[in-house]
C-alpha cells in the first residue's frame, strides 16, 4: 500500500485539532497514513503517541525555528520532505484559509493535481482516488479524480465522521529552513479562539442562527441563550455579522461556512439563497419569522410565523421546564 | 505602483446556478454572469489606494469566454485603468492548477507590484488561485486579509486563521486575496460609464502569452469530474402562525423528532 500524508493542524500552543480524526480516517482509507506535523524545535515527537491512537502508522515530525515568523512555508517544506521520504499517493490538509495557502502552493511546487474541498474520499477499483464534494450549498454531488501522479487534496473540516483504527505510530524527525524572501512573514499571532463551551460550527450537531431580525448586539443574546439551552452552536447570517452581533466566523452561507447539522434553527433570517447555500443540507430546519412569505420557510420542516422575541423565551422555558 | 486586479466572471448567486450533469462544469447560459462580489472588492482595495496615492495605475485582469468583456468594461467604468481578458478554447474547464498558470504568465508581463484578488470566488468556492499564482512566479503572498495597507515597498494586513487573526507583511512584488471583511466597491457613475469606452482592453491568447496549448501547459496530475449527481430540492414542511403558544409547539415537535 502506498502512503497517504495528513498535515496536522495544530494550535499556536501546539495541541492537535479536532480536524486530526477526520484527517488520518480519509488518509488510511487511501493508504499507510502518514501525520506529518510542524512544530518549534524538540517538541516534535511529543504527538506520536496521541498520532498514533488516532491512526498514524507513521508521524513525521518536522521542526522549525521559522514556525511562526514565515508564513505557511514551514508546512509546504515539512510536506515537500515527507513526500520526498514516504513516496505518497495523495496528501491531504484541511480545507482552512492555511490549508488552502499551502496545498495551492504545494501543488505547483510538486507538479501534482489538487482537489478542493473534498466531503469523503475513496479508493477506486483501480486504485485512483476519488473526491466527493458537496456543490452550490449541496445542490449537486460532484466526484473528482486527479489524473495520473500525485494529488493534493483539501478536506473539509467536520465532514468525515469516520475515524481511523488506532495504530503505534513510528516516529521521524526532520528539521526544516525554509527560503524566507519567497514568503511573508508573520508579525504578531492573537489567538482568539475565545475558550468557549459550545460546540464549534462546523461540527455542531445543533445550530441556532441568527440574523438581522434579532435588530441590535444586545438583543443577539436571545439567539445565544436559546444555543446554550439545547447544547448548539452559534451561527448568522451575512446581515447579522455586518450590522455587527457577532463576529464574522459565525457567517454562515455562501460566502461562509457551510454546515450540515442534524437540526438547523434560523431566528430573524429572511432565507436569502446565499444564506440557504449554506445550511439547505441541515437533516431538520426549524425557522421562525414574522415575515410568512419569507423564502425560509420554501426550506423549513417546521416554520413558524411569529416574533422571535415572544416565540424563542417560550421555547426556552419549556425546554428547561422539561430538563427538570 | 501598478495593481493588477483579478476578477472573475460568475454565474449570478442571486440567481438558480446549475450544473451541466454530463460534462460537470457550470452552466453558464443558465444564469445572468456577473462578476463575482468579491472581485469587486478587491477592485475597490486597489481604486482606494489610487484615490489617495498619485500614480497609482490599475489593471483588471479576467479569464473567461467572450462575455468577460461586460465584466470588465463594468470595472473599467468603475475607475480602473486598462483592462486585460485571457480569451482561448483551450481554458473551457480549465482548473485551478491552469487557472493559475495562466494568469500567472498574465501578471508577469504586466510587471505589477501587486495583484489583488478575491479570496474565494461564489462559484468554484476553491480559495487556491492567488497562492497558486504566487509559486508560479516565486513571489510572495498573502491571502484572506481583512485588511489592507500598501506602502511603497510593502504589503499588510490582518488574516483570519483556524484559531484567531494574525498580522503579517510582505516585500512587493506580492499577491494578496482579500474577504469580504473590506468594503463593498463603489457604483459606476456616469463618466466612468463615458470614459470606459475609451480605455484599452486588450484580449490576449494562450499563444500571446507564450504559453503552448491548455493540455501540456496543465499539470502532471489534472483534476477531473468523473461524476455529477443533482440532489431533489428541499421541500417545505409545516407552517403555522403563532397564537401565543407556538414556542411549545415547537418544543413538543423538537422532543417528538427526537431532534433534543
Ligand atoms: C455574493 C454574496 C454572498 C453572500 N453570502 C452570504 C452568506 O454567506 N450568508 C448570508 O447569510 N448571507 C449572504 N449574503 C447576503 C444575503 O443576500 C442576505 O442579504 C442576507 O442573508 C440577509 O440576512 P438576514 O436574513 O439576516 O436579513 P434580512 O434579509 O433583512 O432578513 C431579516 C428577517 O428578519 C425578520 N424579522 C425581523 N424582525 C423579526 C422578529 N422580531 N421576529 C421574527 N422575524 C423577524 C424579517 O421578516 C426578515 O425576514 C450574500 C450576498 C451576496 C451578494
Amino acid at each position: 500500500m502506498t502512503h497517504v500524508l495528513a498535515l496536522i493542524d495544530l494550535s499556536p500552543s501546539g495541541e492537535i485539532s479536532n480536524t486530526a480524526p477526520g484527517l488520518l480516517a480519509a488518509a488510511a482509507a487511501l493508504g499507510t497514513p502518514v501525520a506529518v506535523t510542524v512544530t518549534a524545535p524538540g517538541v516534535g515527537s511529543v504527538l506520536g503517541g496521541q498520532l498514533g491512537a488516532l491512526g498514524a502508522e507513521i508521524v513525521f515530525a518536522a521542526e522549525s525555528e521559522q514556525l511562526g515568523s514565515v508564513l505557511i512555508a514551514p508546512q509546504i517544506e515539512a510536506l515537500a520532505a515527507a513526500v520526498a521520504a514516504y513516496p505518497s499517493s495523495a496528501i491531504l490538509v484541511s480545507n482552512t484559509s492555511d490549508g488552502r495557502d499551502i496545498a495551492g502552493r504545494l501543488a505547483v511546487r510538486l507538479n501534482a493535481g489538487l482537489v478542493i474541498d473534498a466531503v469523503a474520499v475513496r479508493q477506486a477499483d483501480d486504485s485512483s482516488i476519488l473526491a466527493t464534494h458537496s456543490v452550490f450549498g449541496g445542490a449537486y454531488i460532484v466526484e473528482s479524480t486527479v489524473t495520473g501522479g500525485l494529488a493534493v487534496v483539501t478536506v473539509r473540516p467536520g465532514a468525515i465522521d469516520d475515524r481511523a483504527t488506532p495504530a503505534t505510530a513510528t516516529v521521524a524527525t526532520a528539521t526544516i529552513s525554509v527560503d524566507a524572501a519567497r514568503f511573508a512573514a508573520i508579525d504578531s499571532i492573537a489567538d482568539t479562539a475565545v475558550e468557549s463551551s459550545r460546540p464549534e460550527l462546523r461540527d455542531a450537531s445543533i445550530i441556532v442562527s441568527g440574523g438581522r431580525g434579532l435588530g441590535s448586539k444586545e438583543n443577539f443574546v436571545l439567539v445565544e441563550q436559546l444555543a446554550d439551552a439545547l447544547g448548539a452552536a452559534v451561527g448568522a447570517s451575512r446581515a447579522a455579522v455586518d450590522a455587527g452581533y457577532i463576529a464574522q466566523t459565525a457567517q454562515v452561507g455562501q460566502t461562509g461556512i457551510t454546515v450540515s447539522p442534524n437540526l438547523y434553527i434560523a431566528l430573524g433570517i429572511s432565507g436569502a439563497i446565499q444564506h440557504r447555500a449554506g445550511m439547505q443540507t441541515a437533516k431538520t430546519i426549524v425557522a421562525i419569522n414574522k415575515d410568512a412569505d419569507a423564502p425560509i420557510f420554501d426550506v423549513a420542516d417546521f416554520g413558524i410565523v411569529g416574533d422571535v422575541f415572544k416565540v424563542v423565551p417560550q421555547l426556552i422555558d419549556a425546554i428547561n421546564a422539561r430538563a427538570k | 505602483m501598478k495593481i493588477v486586479v483579478l476578477m472573475k466572471q460568475v454565474p449570478d448567486t442571486w440567481g438558480e446556478r446549475t450544473l451541466d450533469v454530463t460534462t460537470g462544469l457550470s452552466d453558464r447560459a443558465a444564469t445572468d454572469a456577473v462578476i463575482d462580489e468579491i472581485g469587486e472588492r478587491a477592485l475597490e482595495v486597489a481604486l482606494t489606494h489610487r484615490d489617495a496615492v498619485k500614480g497609482t495605475e490599475v489593471v483588471v485582469v479576467s479569464m473567461g469566454p467572450a462575455s468577460v468583456t461586460a465584466a470588465l468594461r463594468k470595472g473599467l467604468s468603475m475607475g480602473a485603468d486598462s483592462a486585460i481578458h485571457v480569451l482561448d478554447d483551450g481554458l473551457v474547464g480549465a482548473d485551478a492548477w491552469l487557472t493559475s498558470k495562466v494568469l500567472a504568465a498574465v501578471v508577469a508581463r504586466s510587471g505589477a507590484d501587486v495583484v489583488v484578488a478575491g479570496n474565494e470566488s461564489t462559484d468554484g468556492r476553491g480559495g487556491v488561485v492567488p497562492a497558486m499564482i504566487a509559486e508560479h512566479l516565486g513571489l510572495p503572498h498573502l491571502s484572506f486579509l481583512n485588511d489592507v495597507t500598501l506602502t511603497p515597498g510593502e504589503v499588510s494586513g490582518s488574516r483570519s486563521t483556524d484559531t484567531g487573526t494574525l498580522q503579517a507583511h510582505a516585500a512587493l512584488p506580492a499577491v494578496i486575496s482579500i474577504t469580504e471583511g473590506l468594503p463593498e466597491a463603489r457604483f459606476p457613475n456616469f463618466k466612468g460609464i463615458m470614459t470606459a469606452k475609451k480605455k484599452p482592453l486588450e484580449v490576449l491568447s494562450l499563444a500571446d502569452l507564450g504559453l503552448a496549448a491548455a493540455s501540456t501547459v496543465a499539470g502532471n496530475g489534472r483534476s477531473v469530474v468523473v461524476s455529477t449527481v443533482q440532489r431533489p430540492a428541499r421541500t417545505a414542511g409545516t407552517k403555522t402562525i403563532d397564537e401565543g403558544n407556538a414556542g411549545v409547539e415547537l418544543a413538543e415537535f423538537l422532543v417528538a423528532g427526537r431532534l433534543i
